[in-house]
């Protein structure tokens, strides 16, 4: 029971993460009616917004290391410890959610520039040229990234309040010893509050409901005289910020490196096409249903029986969605069936 | 007599003829460095010796590519006579005399693997036919050194491999023209198996996750061998994709499943993401079977131990070498090199600096270029002052054998390079093996 409850957590962790980018996927193919390749990429530049911070954090004064003697090296002390001794400490601690804070305008302002600079200038040609040129933004991006932070995983540690593991056992009454890691249970909760929140926006406020009838008829609304590419580029702002925030947020699970962006590009396209294309319900709803499917086909009895089916479970999810039903689970009707 | 218009005679013709005839037949062992004159990529005259590093500059490797290259470039410098010269005053046999190899100075020439076996071959084939490259080398995954090793057969070209630690390299798909002077995985159980003995004892069960490739199979196979001869019980071994990031679905079922020994038998960014989330999952504080839960990692690196942070902390595994060992050869490599780059070297750099020099030595030795007499001059070829002690580059697989280290995350380094602490330096003796174990052949010397 407890090895199934575990399974689920992972599941709605990993879900969590997927839902965030795929939310992002589908609000600028629902307006602008572009296919984002760079989206994977925004993720990675959100998680290196928490690097870069606490890179920033951290700056430090270069100090002879005397325990060295083979060669002249330097150990350093960051100048918050120096300035500030423990609280300086504190500081560093919580880089990771400071880190949030950085990272919305400047994941927003990255947005902007994409869909100022370039994508603009795509809307009107085939998916195969938006792909092409938003996947060759990607590489661009990760290789900048590369060529700054190196090709190697840099930890980022949760502060150390949430460092440890949580014992849900007692929770979910399944006595002691079921532990979970605090950070994960962090992070799903900061999926769900996020999720919610771009839900909000979109149901509540007068800009939501204005790209929410451009979404649904971008011509009628243009007619009223409303500037709906101005709201849809700002929709791309948010998306890239959300993936960002996707980023930051999942730096204490995995150390970022430049490539995490494709790691996660690929299953949240599945994840898209699964939920059905332009369907915001949809990508929530199959980015927690495909992370909790893929943890339990990553179960040993499960791969007892059916060998390695958690390396293609989601792809064989979507082959079968896409033969029953072309335009997702959640899809409007007519996307994606012509 | 006939006399040809041109002024020869028959008698002049015949004559010639038959000392043509006797100097080809006259038996080429009385003089020395007659062999093929032409042999692919043969110098010749050239005031110059091209080299190929072929290394992973992009991709999940590209630091490790970065600090193999830096070895190799101090390791040319070395052969050529500049800087301090390294290990080049510590190595003993040496025919190397600091003026490049038979009186020509070394070049070189970079390539990319991309950590792919095809780009690996493509930029491999590219040094030999455009850039003319005597010999090759460079690492990082067991993969792509197979793959070129037997380009290297096909070619007529020796590989040096650099990082590549799969029983295959030197097993199943040894090859003539490859030498590896880096460890193994059979080694590396071997030289953990009494250690983890000592530190938990023979009641243990062990969960493996296994990187599901050649190197990660190999390795699973000879960690298990060790640890089910000690008594160990395997619970489980678990093959994770290459690359899968997050592993907490693999890490789960290990709660549960009764182990009290976790292995990850995981490499580079691998390895970080397991050990980092294993970590966190609390495997490091659990009680299991009334005894501490233990995780090790078979093979372990400075870099990687960078990447993993405080969480390699008290983490047993192996290792080639490390730059804090105490003896001569080391530490001439580590003053040079931390000299050149201010940080000291890492395993990878160490292995790919020492094949750079011993491939020269080997051709000075030979006294010639010509890969089949290099060959020999390196097969069972013994050598001290180079780290970890008195090293043989043994002739029926081209392995070497030497000492090699365990090591444990340091609990309390006393710098920032400071990250593993040896415990153990286990004597070649213990490591070694019989090369039939693995099977393989070898193929010939004339490519």
């Amino acid at each position: 029971m407890d090895a199934i409850l575990l399974q689920i957590l992972n599941g709605l962790d990993k879900g969590g993460a997927y839902a965030l980018i795929a939310l992002g996927l589908t609000l600028i193919f629902g307006t602008l009616g572009v296919v984002n390749f760079a989206h994977g990429a925004l993720f990675m530049l959100g998680a290196f917004c928490a690097v870069s911070l606490q890179q920033l954090l951290t700056l430090s004064k270069r100090i002879k290391d005397e325990s060295v003697t083979f060669f002249d090296a330097y150990k350093e002390v960051p100048y918050l410890k120096i300035w500030f001794g423990d609280f300086g400490d504190t500081i560093i601690d919580y880089s990771v959610p400071l880190a949030i804070i950085l990272a919305i305008p400047v994941m927003l302002l990255i947005g902007l520039a994409m869909e100022r600079g370039l994508i603009r200038f795509f809307y009107k040609r085939s998916h195969a040229e938006q792909i092409l040129v938003t996947f060759g933004l990607a590489i661009v991006l990760q290789e900048i990234i590369k060529a700054i932070f190196g090709a190697n995983p840099i930890p980022q540690p949760p502060p150390d309040v949430v460092a440890g593991s949580a014992d849900i056992g007692l929770l979910f009454g399944l006595g002691q010893g079921v532990v979970y890691p605090w950070w994960r249970l962090v992070y799903l909760a900061f999926s769900l509050v996020v999720i919610g929140l771009v839900f909000a926006f979109l149901q509540f406020t007068t800009f939501g409901m204005v790209v929410r009838a451009g979404m649904q008829d971008r011509e009628t609304v243009g007619l009223l005289g409303i500037n709906i590419e101005r709201r849809f580029t700002i929709v791309f702002g948010i998306a890239a910020v959300v993936a960002g925030l996707a980023g930051v947020m999942y730096t204490p699970i995995l150390p970022p490196d430049y490539h995490m962006g494709m790691d996660f590009l690929v299953l949240s396209f599945v994840v898209v096409v699964v939920g059905g294309m332009g369907s915001l319900p949809g990508a929530v709803t199959a980015g927690f249903l495909l992370g909790i499917l893929q943890s339990f086909a990553s179960m040993t009895e499960v791969k007892a029986i059916i060998p390695g089916i958690d390396q293609i479970i989601i792809y064989l999810v979507a082959v079968v969605i896409l033969l029953v039903r072309p335009r997702g689970l959640l899809g409007r009707k007519g996307v994606m069936e012509s | 007599m006939v006399k040809f218009p041109n002024g020869f005679s028959r008698r002049t013709v015949l004559k010639g003829g038959a000392a043509l005839t006797g100097a080809a037949m006259a038996p080429t062992v009385f003089v020395r460095h007659a062999f093929g004159a032409e042999f692919r990529n043969n110098p010749g005259s050239n005031a110059t010796v091209p080299f190929g590093f072929n290394v992973p500059q992009t991709g999940a490797y590209a630091d490790e590519g970065a600090d193999e290259l830096r070895a190799y470039q101090l390791a040319v410098k070395h052969i050529n006579g500049e800087g301090d010269g390294g290990m080049l005053n510590t190595m003993t046999p040496k025919a190397l005399k600091g003026n490049g190899i038979l009186g020509k100075k070394v070049t070189y020439v970079t390539g990319d693997t991309q950590t792919k076996s095809d780009a690996a071959r493509a930029s491999a084939r590219r040094m030999i036919e455009k850039d003319g490259v005597i010999m090759y080398s460079g690492g990082s995954s067991s993969g792509v050194a197979i793959a070129q090793q037997s380009l290297a057969q096909e070619m007529g070209i020796v590989f040096m491999c650099g990082l590549t630690h799969s029983n295959d390299t030197t097993g199943k798909d040894k090859r003539r023209y490859g030498f590896r002077h880096f460890f193994n995985a059979y080694m590396s159980g071997a030289a953990l198996g009494p250690v983890l003995e000592k530190e938990m004892g023979a009641d243990r069960r062990a969960y493996h996750l296994t990187a599901d490739y050649t190197w990660g199979w190999t390795q699973e196979e000879s960690i298990k061998n060790t640890t089910e001869g000690l008594g160990w019980e395997t619970v489980a071994a678990v093959k994770t994709p290459l690359g899968a990031g997050d592993f907490s679905q693999y890490i789960t079922p290990v709660l549960n499943s009764g182990a009290d020994v976790l292995i990850l038998n995981h490499y580079g960014k691998d390895m970080v993401n397991s050990l980092t989330q294993a970590v966190q999952f609390g495997l490091r504080d659990k009680q299991a079977n009334g005894k501490n839960f233990e995780i090790v990692v078979p093979l372990f690196s400075r870099l990687m131990a960078q990447g993993a942070g405080e969480n390699i902390k008290g983490i047993l595994g192996s290792t080639n070498w490390n730059w804090s060992l105490q003896d001569a050869g080391s530490q001439a490599f580590v003053k040079s090199f931390g000299q050149e780059y201010g940080f000291p070297p890492s395993q990878a750099a160490h292995t790919c600096y020492v094949q750079a020099l011993l491939y020269a030595n080997a051709c000075e030795t030979a006294g010639t270029f010509y890969p089949p007499e290099v060959i020999k001059a390196l097969e069972g070829f013994e050598f001290d002052g180079m780290g970890n002690g008195k090293t043989l580059y043994r002739a029926e697989d081209h392995q070497c054998f030497k000492d090699v280290l365990v090591v444990r995350g340091n609990q309390n380094p006393t710098s920032q390079f400071d990250l593993l602490e040896v415990v153990q330096e286990v004597p070649r003796s213990q490591v070694e093996y019989d090369p039939s174990i693995f099977g393989g052949e070898l193929g010939p010397y004339e490519a």
